[in-house]
């Protein structure tokens, strides 16, 4: 099995175009065997692009070709109102990819989302998507440093870091079940709990490698979970044990506000709730293995 | 990006917050000026953006004319933890009957926007809430609903400000959220919010902190761009694009994407190094943001080695290989480097870099191994 998408997820590109960064990740999604059912422009209804269908609307993409996922890589300026399009036509898995959405715009879509539209789950944004090796593709994951099979359910912050994650674990031969990168950004749609209740619940996911960062409190909640919930061992690696207080690296969400949000804190929480981390990410690679070939 | 004060102040007045008479000095001359326009006695303040600049002397009360050019002599050109100040911000000098604080801030836990307000004012507000939590009244705003006058009177009743600053506040408070929602400000904070005895109630300070993500629709922000640049390294990342922090080792490191550019330097660490910066060259990055990169990490003098990390997603590894041959052949590079490539099209990249590798330009199989080389490389 796999969290949130799966072999029948079918996805709609938001805000497609031929030059657009949409059609160029969504035909490298479809390529890797997504169902890319439709895509979306305002001002190219009726067109086809690639092969692909192109609607007015989400609505009308939804109505004609039963997506329920959709994939957003618009500029910045867009993305708040794509994800709350998406929502509005029903879409129940959002996948926003766009960096640099002003914050006051992310809170406001967040907390739309979460007041109207319930039944919608927004990835990221700032995310690099998510993988369930063999099955769907959405977002800016190389398909081929994914194996699939399971049993280790992978959940990130950081994008860069969560391919390194999956290149340590195909090179020791361990597949994965779903890979999510939530993204850098301070208001993520999903969150680490999110996706260890999801990985908790999914039968062929056995263990789980968490990848978080500097800043916020949530790997620290991730923790009191992973305490109170998991029944499935967690190893994590936290990066940014060296990052200088009070500066935004790279991602907007990964700054350390005076003692608040630093790595040593968020360890010291994680491996008091049992879970096993470590120093690098090729260690915490190594720890995964080991759980794994523990479970046999 | 984070507001000098008298940015801060310019900043409030957009939106209606109170603040004291004054202006903004580069000169004696200038300071004079602008002090018998506000009116004496004046505050001559030195505008750095680090805290501690009042026990540092950079803020002096002055009753004249002389005065004022004592003190602007004496506090600009001054050294302030490694800031030097180039303008000082005078201003009337406020009579104080009270100090509270007031901000807006987002709580990233509730994903909600936190207003914190307290009659214990003119303290940081770390150690309020650490002595006295109880001082602090705190209040969740939903962005979808913003805050109305009347839930702002209730909160300022909570804090247990004195009546004569209430309504004001609560107007003052409405107009704070206005600010900091349509400025798009990370960060919106007055420390002191004063009470006069005349019994009015305004801006002594401004922390301003803007939401870079939302310059696009911040034409008007070009202007606090251009005072920037406190780290000359930084100017120069940033006049090309790249996102780097300076730091103070001794390996430069170069990385693609914030998480791995971050493992990076604790790898580096690690294995007893010292990094020099972070940069992040980004997703998709080609040979031309390679070279800058590397010019970049170059002009640092405390650079003995430069660690380049790359795992390709977006980012093809040949394109990044091709870009290091380039720069290599641009500029004259002082110190040696190390790889590590691995990722989309890394087997392309190794080939290509494979006849140009030498004892200054090393490429090692993993991350680990081309840390402890480039560590090991700074310390000869």
């Amino acid at each position: 099995m796999s969290i949130f998408v799966d072999e029948t997820t079918k996805v709609v590109i938001q805000g497609i175009s031929p030059t657009s960064q949409g059609l160029y990740h969504g035909l490298r999604n479809r390529a890797y065997g997504t169902q890319v059912v439709a895509g979306t422009n305002p001002g190219r209804g009726g067109e086809v692009i690639e092969g692909i269908d192109v609607y007015a609307t989400v609505a009308e993409a939804v109505d004609a070709t039963g997506a329920n996922a959709s994939f957003i890589s618009v500029p910045p300026r867009g993305a708040a109102s794509a994800i709350i399009e998406a929502a509005e036509a029903g879409i129940p898995f959002v996948v926003c990819i766009t960096e640099g959405i002003p914050a006051q715009d992310e809170a406001v879509a967040f907390n739309r989302l979460a007041r109207e539209f319930p039944a919608t789950r927004l990835l990221g944004p700032n995310c690099p998507g998510i993988i369930s090796p063999g099955k769907c593709n959405i977002g800016i994951t190389s398909g081929e440093i994914a194996m699939a099979g399971g049993p280790v359910g992978i959940v990130s912050r950081s994008g860069t870091l969560t391919y390194q994650a999956l290149h340590e674990l195909s090179q020791q031969g361990v597949g994965q079940t779903t890979c999510v990168g939530i993204g850098g950004d301070p208001v993520p749609g999903t969150n680490f709990i999110d996706c260890l209740a999801a990985f908790e619940a999914d039968s062929e996911t056995r263990a789980v490698m968490m990848i978080g960062e500097i800043g916020g409190s949530e790997e620290e909640r991730a923790a009191e979970f992973i305490a109170s919930h998991m029944t499935k061992p967690v190893a994590a690696y936290i990066a940014g044990v060296t990052a200088p207080p009070g500066r935004k690296m790279g991602h907007a969400g990964a700054i350390i506000s005076g003692s608040k949000g630093t790595a040593q804190a968020k360890m010291d929480a994680l491996a008091a709730a049992g879970v096993k981390v470590a120093q690098n990410p090729t260690d915490c690679g190594e720890l995964i293995v080991e759980i794994v070939k523990g479970l046999d | 990006m984070d507001l000098y004060e008298y940015q801060g102040k310019q900043y409030f007045s957009r939106f209606d917050i109170p603040t004291s008479a004054g202006g903004v000095a580069g000169t004696t001359a200038e300071a004079v000026v602008v002090a018998d326009a506000a009116g004496y006695p004046v505050v001559v303040k030195a505008q750095v953006k680090v805290g501690g600049r009042g026990k540092a002397g950079g803020i002096k009360l002055a009753a004249d004319a002389a005065e004022v050019t004592a003190a602007a002599d004496a506090i600009l050109g001054m050294d302030i933890k490694g800031h030097r100040v180039n303008v000082v911000w005078v201003e009337h000098a406020s009579d104080i009957e009270k100090e509270y604080y007031a901000s807006f801030t987002l709580d990233r836990t509730e994903k909600l926007h936190l207003g914190m307000l307290s009659a214990e004012g003119g303290v940081e507000i770390e150690e309020v809430a650490a002595n006295n939590p109880d001082a602090i009244a705190k209040i969740y705003v939903n962005p979808v609903d913003g805050l109305d006058i009347e839930t702002a009177r209730k909160w300022v009743d909570a804090a247990n400000l004195d009546d004569a600053a209430r309504e004001q506040t609560a107007e003052l408070l409405v107009n704070l959220y206005r600010c900091y929602v349509e400025g798009d400000c990370d960060l919106a904070e007055i420390n002191p919010l004063i009470l006069t005895p005349a019994g009015n109630v305004h801006a002594l300070d401004a922390k301003v902190t803007l939401d870079e993500n939302a310059s696009f629709r911040h034409p008007e922000w070009e202007e606090f761009a251009s005072s920037e640049g406190e780290d000359e390294r930084e100017t120069m990342a940033k006049a090309k694009g790249l996102n780097y922090i300076g730091l103070s080792g001794s390996v430069g490191i170069i990385a693609n994407g914030a998480g791995l550019a971050m493992s990076t330097l604790d790898v580096v660490t690690q294995v007893g190094g010292t990094a020099a910066n972070f940069l992040d060259i980004g997703g998709g990055a080609n040979a031309d943001v390679m070279a800058a990169a590397l010019e970049v990490i170059n002009a640092d003098p405390a650079v003995r080695s430069i660690f380049v990390n790359i795992f390709g997603g977006i980012t093809r590894v040949d394109e990044v290989a091709k870009g290091i041959i380039d720069a290599i052949d641009r500029v004259e590079l002082r110190s040696p480097i190390v790889l590590r490539l691995d990722g989309t099209n890394a087997e392309e990249g190794r080939t290509l870099l494979a006849s140009h590798l030498s004892d200054r330009l090393r490429a090692e199989p993993t991350m680990i191994e081309a840390a402890k080389r480039a560590v090991e490389m700074a310390g000869r």
